[in-house]
């Protein structure tokens, strides 16, 4: 009969859309300072990342800028979702992948793969992984040098059906009580050269998009 | 409900209701993140700072807060600020925010900070729910620091490894490394388990072996615990 339940859920609704105005304003103000430097950090990652699988490769181009990410059946097949490439006076001087994999022991492996045009490894990092902390980051390249041993390698050295890990006949190291992990990477690495293998020509040949026309591909971040 | 006194609530955050070791709340941080001492500190840390603000403006709101809407209020505050601490370490400490990952976000679930909205802050003037916050985030963050110490050193035989991602490039290399390789368990998800497992244990050992009170009466009498 009194007005009073009533009035006093307004009074607390009035409190709670004050505190949800207060709030959103908060975050607001708060992206608005971390914005730039998120986006500049997640840059510098990305960077940072392409020029660790170059090893000491000499290029001139915007390498971030030419990330694109093929659309075939046989790019999806094999895992294949961005290429970067790099140039020295307009010739290819090196092609970066970044492959994934669903293999590993949890969660997606993301890997980076630095090749010079004849399809030679110049250096793997990996992007993201959630294997066991301990067990399974032996793929990072900062707690490990597992990955260092496929530098230098191709395919023909060892033949495609030589890169498995040791375990699976092939050439390869894998790591006690974390063979999948190492399968899975190895595996990775694998369809990743058989691709490029057979698309060399075009990845090669890839042209940037004619930024005057405003059709740049935006670094989108791996 | 009369107001604690200050070193009650200090005592009570920091021991006698230990959020981590006697109220076991929060588990889920706390036992993803502490694989080593600076991801511990690191989330500690994040959880204070969110834990205090909550306490302060919940105990500001109080005079205003109706009873049935007030969860509401306290979930909003929660998590703006933790999405606040989320963008700032994403723009200003990068390499730690990609260690703690997703568990910054969950701080939002960490139900020590709703807990203390609702029995402390919400029913105490500001003054105490500001000690209060300090007091259980400081509790909460000292073990989560102690958990991930003592699992790096046994798991990995490393101490405050890659402090430079808390505290810039000067700090970078002062971590201690032991000529150990370490027992795999403690860094895996049991380790965690039985580490806190062990804190709990010895919290209790400490607080409740018999006398632990008088101990400092009877300081002087080593043999204290026959007269019983």
């Amino acid at each position: 009969m009194t007005p009073s339940p009533t009035s006093e859920l307004r009074r607390g609704l009035a409190v709670l859309c004050g505190v949800a105005i207060a709030a959103a304003g908060l975050v607001a103000l708060t992206w608005q300072a971390a914005a730039p430097r998120i986006e500049a950090n997640v840059q510098a990652r990305a960077e940072a990342g392409l020029a660790a699988v170059l090893g000491n490769r000499v290029f001139d181009n915007a390498l971030a800028a030419t990330g694109h990410s093929p659309q075939s059946a046989a790019a999806r097949a094999a895992g294949i979702e961005r290429v970067w490439l790099a140039r020295r006076e307009g010739e290819p001087v090196a092609v970066v992948l970044q492959v994934a994999t669903a293999e590993g022991y949890s969660g997606r492996i993301v890997l980076l793969l630095g090749l010079t045009p004849a399809g030679e490894v110049l250096g793997v990092e990996t992007l993201s992984h959630r294997e066991t902390p301990g067990l399974g980051d032996f793929i990072e390249a900062d707690r490990s040098d597992w990955l260092s041993q496929f530098h230098g390698r191709g395919l023909g050295h060892p033949s495609a059906e030589r890169w498995r890990v040791r375990r699976d006949g092939g050439d390869f190291d894998a790591v006690t009580g974390a063979t999948v992990t190492a399968r899975a990477v190895t595996g990775a690495l694998q369809r990743a050269l058989v691709y490029f293998e057979g698309h060399a020509p075009t990845l090669l040949a890839y042209r940037d998009p004619d930024p005057t026309h405003g059709t740049a591909d935006p670094l989108t971040v791996p | 409900m009369t107001s604690p006194s200050r070193a009650d609530i200090l005592r009570d955050g920091l021991w006698r209701r230990n959020a981590g070791v006697v109220q076991l709340l929060g588990l889920c941080p706390l036992l993803a993140v502490s694989t080593s001492a600076v991801t511990g500190l690191g989330l500690g840390l994040a959880t204070l700072f969110v834990l205090t603000c909550t306490n302060l403006l919940v105990s500001l709101l109080r005079p205003v807060l109706v009873g049935s809407l007030r969860i509401p209020v306290f979930v909003l505050v929660i998590a703006s600020l933790v999405t606040v601490v989320e963008l700032v370490l994403a723009a200003w400490l990068p390499a730690l925010d990609q260690r703690l990952g997703l568990f910054v976000a969950l701080i939002v679930t960490n139900c020590t900070i709703l807990a203390r909205a609702e029995a402390f802050a919400s029913r105490q003037p500001p003054g105490a729910a500001l000690l209060d916050g300090l007091a259980t985030g400081t509790g909460f963050a000292a073990v989560l620091l102690i958990l991930g110490a003592a699992r790096e050193l046994v798991g990995r035989g490393t101490l405050f490894a890659g402090l430079d991602l808390l505290f810039g490039p000067a700090a970078a290399g002062a971590g201690l490394t032991l000529p150990v390789d370490g027992l795999l368990l403690a860094v895996l998800p049991p380790g965690a388990f039985i580490g806190l497992g062990l804190m709990v244990a010895a919290w209790r050992w400490l607080n409740l072996r018999p006398h632990a009170n008088v101990a400092q009466a009877g300081a002087a009498t080593p043999t204290g615990e026959s007269h019983r």
